[in-house]
């Protein structure tokens, strides 16, 4: 689960990693007053969108005067802010933070995440701020510094301050680095982050270390645990159909194509869409019903897909292991009359009781095209999408 | 012979008494050799009762001494099931599989960081489990799919595993074992260490190894296919159609900072002298066909 930036930034705080003062704002004139509260004679005016890129987009803009503050807010909220981690259409921003200018000696990039292969905590460390670190990574792999915490010791002052060094962080702000780095660590483990990143971190005129970003990426398998943060959820930085998926323990994904999947499984979902891809059709979404999917679950996935107004055909691949064949032919002839499918319907049944659920099918009376194996379906709905 | 388990193999189901363990450790028990294999099962508290005939005990410790269980399956909820896959290495078992969905990553890295230089290997977490046809099975797959045989499967995924499976039964291909190790980007046993023992396994004489998006395990696992593996392999990876960024149902499946993506997995297992397909509903018979060159 993605947070803004401003919500970052006060769990930053909350573990003694130093930030700009700064007051998050839904109007212009929450944005104007924020100026007069914070004082000081330079601002930054900071669209707040669960994506990067933002300075590059215009959604970043420095102020001196109150009016400049609210020309700058005026444009950045509600625009739809394009980057490249965003679609084509671009976030619309309803919120903004107003922060205090700071200094700038010179930019820096933390970033921690999980390392797989290691199976421990990574930090990343470069001293090419404010770029995309997979740029960096990429152009020039050797200015990016690498930690792996040990779970139980954390991170030691002496690799916190021999990152530092290699980033070119001054001598004497090295000690101050430290402790910034431990207090990162804290957060990203108390918090089950899976990522937390700040750039830049950034080096002021007179010495001192502050997060002038803040991103964070939390496991939504330990949400259960952490109430304070599912509160920062904001549920207009998601997708509509995928927040209501989640409704009813559904994973599904939009796509850009035209026809429909419904499958159980994460990695036949995934295959699915291959197939479909592979004979020349556009999967429309990911959908992955899960291993106990009854009757009102499938009916809730039909109406999920048929959102999509796109939509030209809909492939149902069920590979039955402990889901029975004949439970979800039942479910996706009960679905199929509730939403009054008006799309060809293609379906594959393997496993458990395939030969009772593929003559549930055949009885039902609805033109229910049958895939005798995943290639034949993915070639009868990919037909059927072009209207053969 | 097989990898890992066989009609022999003792095990003990962690979690017996909820409704998962209890319903799939009665498939388990009905399947070939499972009434013999299946001797214990632990829930804290419940020590001296017994559930279908099968005595529960109290810890993992207990049940070991009574019955000699040396293999644990753990249902145990996600919140809780970390914590027995450290009871179940504490307690010396050879071999720990966890079907559990949706265990906390934070808790995966310091359960791993625990079990370094302990014996207990680990499948795992969020997985099928794995089977031995004809012998004993082990997790939540159906048994039914499955023919006894002598090609080895090892996969990141269930259904789909189950899809790969059955394309071999289908064409008479029969399987030595099969190894669900997981959707989970912290987990136990890789492609590599599963295809290590099916290289040594003289029953096993080619492996079906189906992976997804995310991480570089399949990449290890070519390179060490190059080397050293003796027998044949077929790929296929799940995710070419995935966007990047976006987390495709398992925690693991998902492409980020251009890592991980299916296009480059299957370059590299190409490379290797694998013999990959991108249409997963060839698997079986890109295997037939080689096994007839």
């Amino acid at each position: 689960m993605k947070i803004h930036e401003y919500q970052g930034k006060e769990i930053l705080r909350q573990f003694g990693v130093p930030t700009p003062r700064g007051i998050a704002c839904f109007s212009v004139d929450e944005a104007v007053a924020a100026t007069q509260q914070l004082g000081g004679d330079v601002w930054v005016i900071k669209a707040q969108i669960h994506a990067g890129g933002r300075g590059k987009g215009g959604g970043v803009k420095v102020a001196h005067t109150q009016d400049e503050v609210r020309s700058a807010a005026q444009q950045i909220l509600g625009m739809h802010l394009v980057t490249h981690q965003t679609s084509k259409e671009g976030q619309k921003v309803r919120r903004l933070l107003i922060e205090e200018g700071a200094l700038i000696a010179k930019e820096f990039y933390i970033g921690m995440v999980i390392d797989r292969s290691n199976q421990r905590v990574a930090l990343l460390a470069s001293s090419e701020g404010g770029m995309e670190i997979e740029q960096v990574a990429a152009r020039s792999p050797e200015k990016i510094h690498t930690v792996h915490i040990d779970p139980v010791g954390g991170l030691s002052d002496k690799a916190g301050a021999q990152t530092a060094r290699d980033i070119g962080i001054p001598e004497e702000s090295i000690a101050a680095t430290v402790i910034l780095l431990k207090n990162l660590y804290r957060a990203f483990v108390e918090k089950d982050a899976m990522l937390a990143e700040i750039n830049p971190l950034v080096l002021t005129a007179d010495g001192a270390v502050i997060a002038l970003d803040a991103k964070f990426n939390f496991d939504s398998n330990a949400l259960y645990r952490h109430p304070e943060v599912v509160a920062y959820r904001d549920l207009d930085e998601e997708d509509p159909a995928e927040i209501e998926a989640s409704k009813f323990g559904l994973s599904y994904i939009s796509l850009e194509g035209d026809i429909g999947c419904l499958v159980n499984g994460a990695g036949l979902a995934m295959a699915t869409m291959d197939i479909i891809k592979l004979f020349g059709g556009n999967p429309a979404n990911f959908l992955d019903v899960g291993g106990g999917a009854s009757q009102e679950k499938v009916t809730e996935a039909f109406k999920l897909m048929l959102r999509n107004s796109n939509l030209r055909a809909i492939l149902v691949n069920i590979f039955g292991g402990i889901m029975k064949c004949d439970v979800i032919a039942e479910g996706v002839v009960a679905a199929a009359r509730e939403v009054n499918l008006a799309v060809p319907l293609v379906v594959r049944l393997e496993g458990t009781n395939v030969e009772l659920g593929n003559k549930i099918l055949a009885d039902s009376g609805l033109p229910i095209i049958s895939g005798i194996d995943m290639a034949d379906a993915a070639k009868k709905v990919v037909a059927a999408a072009e209207g053969k | 012979m097989s990898i890992l388990i066989d009609k022999n193999t003792k095990v003990m189901t962690q979690g017996m008494t909820g409704k998962v363990g209890q319903f799939h450790t009665a498939n388990c028990k009905a399947y070939a050799n499972g009434t013999a294999c299946f001797v214990a099962g632990v829930t804290p508290k419940k020590g001296g009762q017994s559930l279908d005939g099968t005595p529960i005990y109290n810890s993992v410790a207990d049940a070991k001494a009574e019955t000699g269980a040396t293999v644990s399956v753990i249902y145990v909820p996600p919140a809780y099931a970390a914590a027995a896959i450290d009871e179940a290495v504490e307690a010396n078992m050879d071999l720990v599989i966890c079907i559990t969905e949706g265990i906390p990553v934070h808790d995966m890295l310091r359960t791993r960081y625990k079990m370094q230089g302990k014996r207990t290997l680990l499948i795992g977490p969020n997985c099928p489990g794995l089977i031995t046809p004809d012998e004993i099975k082990i997790g939540i797959m159906p048994g039914h799919i499955h023919r006894k045989g002598r090609i080895g499967v090892v996969s990141r995924s269930g259904t789909l595993t189950y899809e790969a499976v059955g394309q071999l039964t289908d064409l008479g291909l029969g399987q030595s074992s099969c190894v669900g190790i997981g959707g989970d980007p912290i987990n136990g046993m890789k492609h590599i260490d599963v295809m290590k023992l099916f290289n040594d396994d003289a029953d096993t004489d080619a492996v079906v190894m189906v992976g997804e998006i995310g991480g570089s395990d399949e990449e290890e696992c070519a390179r060490w296919i190059k080397d050293n593996m003796k027998k044949p392999v077929v790929g296929f990876i799940a995710g070419v159609t995935a966007p990047l960024g976006k987390r495709m149902g398992h925690a693991g499946a998902i492409i980020s900072g251009g890592q991980g993506g299916a296009e480059d997995k299957l370059a590299v297992m190409e490379e290797c002298g694998i013999h990959i397909t991108r249409n997963p509903a060839e698997m079986g018979r890109v295997m037939q066909n080689v096994l007839k060159t």
